[in-house]
């Protein structure tokens, strides 16, 4: 067997060993939770059947690691359960599948996602490799300088900047983004502009700034100082000597900032009142609603995981020093 | 060069007595040579430490005090950037939300730091089945997104400052063990540790004396970039309604609830500006730790000089 082929198998079985940590973590904690759930959630006038109905469902009469069992068993076919909210002292089960919560909530953060990355990266890679091409100059350091401040800003406030003045003062956008399932994809589009715009601007800063140190370590070999000397124009450089030996980290870049955007969609999200996963979770923290939260931590966290793996294995099947052993 | 030979002197080599300066003129030598945006970065870090250390004196009303009418303008009836959803002053309620704010961050960090630290600095000295646990812990740790974890945690043990604290410094520890553990490995082999080894010295004395001081410059830096970090996601929390509770002020907590304000942008132009002033205020100091930051590492060490 070929040993890249090896090094990658082991990366992704490491993977897989990891998220089935994470996934004890995210259901283990919940065994820290003080006291019992059955009370808490169905207030104090419930009956003691009822309490006893509902630990029932829940499996609290069965040992901890069959509930584990039980819980990613369901979760890897697709059923997370039943969310905590309608449910009351009364027994009357009013509450929705946590999968229903999450079916279109879902489809519109994956879209939200590509829609961010369909902007972000191209802009990212074309001012990463000229601000890597004019180096030193006003236009890098005016590049850098930017960058630098968006990266340190919290998303809010990037989010409610580009809210006064492109929604509240000239009113070219929505300031909310409630996309509904039975928008065109147009409406869709006009109505996502905006959170879209927010992530794309904190995720350029970062793929910008490591493409560009990307290229310029790049730059410092000796076989582009040799196409230099041999007359080779800068921009030639960049496309046909650095460029290909790039595509590596700039790869990994891409991956390790859509897993990024993991975390930014949560606010993002919040502040557009998008009806998004990262929402969902919000809410359900607030009203803690445990079930609901197990699920979005389980989608954000293999997500996140997956994402970086394939940036792990792109960073080894693209490495040429790689797949030919010494 | 040419010019020093000439009047080079064995007797003015020797007459020149070699003084040795005190810290304080060698802070003093360095300052002078900082970059702009790093004079800028302290002049603005000392402003803020001051604002929250000297909170009570500076605010104009108290923290919770609501006796005002609700939503007045800027500058109206002695309220500088007005007054809140339920007539608080906003400038009293930022001056205090620096004191929380910064105050709750800087102790997160610290108790990370504490954590992460210590942690590493064993593990890298001890380097046997500890080390592996911690060090597989901590990668287990790190593949879940801070931000999501802390959400999940204090949806579990209720969102309240103390857990908050400890909830952010254990999940940010991890990345304060991986620095330590990788910046002390290279220090442990040194043949000075091994002597004090040899003389029979404790590991608490190793881990002050020896290491720690070896250690220091890459960790420093990392404080500043971790308490950025902190700060933001406690910030982001706060914003989600998870972080900091009400009355209590704190920026992330103003700008969600004086978020609706920003309608009003055609009617209201400095009105609609309030929830950016807390928001600002957060963006501020994170650029100006970041700035000192840069510099800081570009003196004491080329690392991330090309990034």
């Amino acid at each position: 067997m070929h040993p890249v082929f090896l090094t990658v198998l082991q990366r992704v079985f490491l993977g897989f060993i990891t998220l089935i940590v994470v996934s004890i973590l995210i259901f283990g904690s919940i065994e820290m939770l003080p006291g019992d759930f059955g009370e808490a959630i169905l207030g104090q006038s419930a009956t003691k059947e009822t309490v006893a109905a509902f630990r029932r469902e829940l499996g609290l009469d069965q040992p901890a690691y069959i509930r584990y069992l039980n819980w990613i068993g369901n979760a890897l076919t697709g059923d997370f359960g039943n969310s905590f909210s309608g449910r009351n002292a009364s027994g009357i089960d009013r509450s929705r599948t946590v999968v229903d919560l999450l079916d279109q909530r879902l489809y519109n953060t994956l879209f939200l996602a590509a829609m961010t990355t369909l902007i972000a990266v191209p802009i990212a890679l074309f001012l990463g490799i000229t601000a890597a091409l004019y180096r030193d100059t006003i236009y890098d350091r005016l590049v850098n300088s930017v960058t630098l401040t968006t990266i340190a800003t919290p998303e809010f406030f990037v989010a409610y900047i580009l809210i006064l003045l492109f929604a509240s003062l000239w009113g070219f956008f929505p300031s909310l983004g409630n996309v509904d399932p039975r928008d065109t994809l147009d409406v869709r589009i006009y109505k996502t502009s905006l959170p879209a715009l927010t992530m794309a601007l904190v995720t350029i800063a970062h793929m910008l700034r490591m493409t560009r140190a990307a290229i310029i370590n790049l730059l410092a070999s000796p076989y582009i100082e040799q196409a230099r000397l041999k007359g080779v124009s800068s921009v030639q450089i960049i496309l046909w000597h650095a460029l290909p030996n790039a595509w590596a980290p700039i790869a990994t870049v891409i991956a390790f900032n859509l897993a990024y955007m993991v975390v930014g969609v949560v606010v993002v999200e919040v502040v557009f009142v998008y009806p998004g996963v990262g929402q969902l979770m919000v809410d359900a923290v607030r009203t803690r609603d445990i079930p609901v939260v197990q699920a979005c931590a389980l989608i954000f966290a293999a997500t996140y995981i997956l994402l970086n793996l394939i940036a792990d294995v792109i960073g080894i099947v693209t490495n040429p020093r790689l797949l030919h052993p010494r | 060069m040419i010019e020093k030979f000439e009047t080079y002197s064995a007797k003015a080599e020797v007459s020149n007595v070699r003084k040795r300066r005190t810290r304080w003129e060698r802070i003093w030598l360095d300052l002078k040579k900082a970059p702009p945006t790093a004079i800028f970065g302290i002049v603005i870090i000392i402003l803020y430490a001051f604002t929250a250390i000297f909170a009570p004196l500076l605010a104009p009303y108290g923290e919770a005090d609501s006796q005002f009418q609700s939503y007045m303008r800027w500058g109206e009836d002695g309220h500088v950037f007005g007054t809140d959803q339920i007539g608080r002053d906003i400038l009293s309620r930022l001056i205090y939300g620096a004191r929380n704010t910064i105050g709750i961050a800087l102790i997160t960090t610290i108790l990370s730091f504490l954590i992460g630290g210590g942690l590493g600095l064993i593990a890298a000295i001890n380097r046997s089945i500890l080390d592996q646990l911690l060090s597989r812990g901590v990668d287990v740790l790190m593949a879940i997104p801070g931000l999501i974890f802390a959400l999940m945690l204090l949806s579990i043990f209720g969102a309240n400052v103390l857990n908050l604290i400890i909830i952010m410094a254990i999940l940010d520890s991890t990345r304060v063990f991986r620095l330590t553990r990788a910046v002390a490995l290279n220090v442990v082999v040194m043949d000075y540790v091994e002597a004090a080894h040899l003389r029979g010295e404790k590991i608490g004395w190793i881990m002050r004396r020896e290491i720690l001081p070896n250690i220091l410059p890459p960790l420093v830096a990392e404080f500043g970039l971790r308490f950025c970090f902190v700060f933001l996601s406690i910030a982001a929390l706060s914003f989600l309604g998870v972080g900091i509770q009400p009355p209590t002020s704190d920026w992330g907590t103003m700008v969600r609830e004086m978020a609706s304000l920003i309608q009003f942008a055609k009617y209201d132009l400095l009105g609609a500006m309030t929830p950016l002033l807390p928001a600002a205020c957060i963006a501020l100091l994170t650029i100006s730790v970041n700035f000192v930051v840069d510099w800081f590492l570009h003196k004491t060490s080329g690392i991330r000089d090309e990034k």
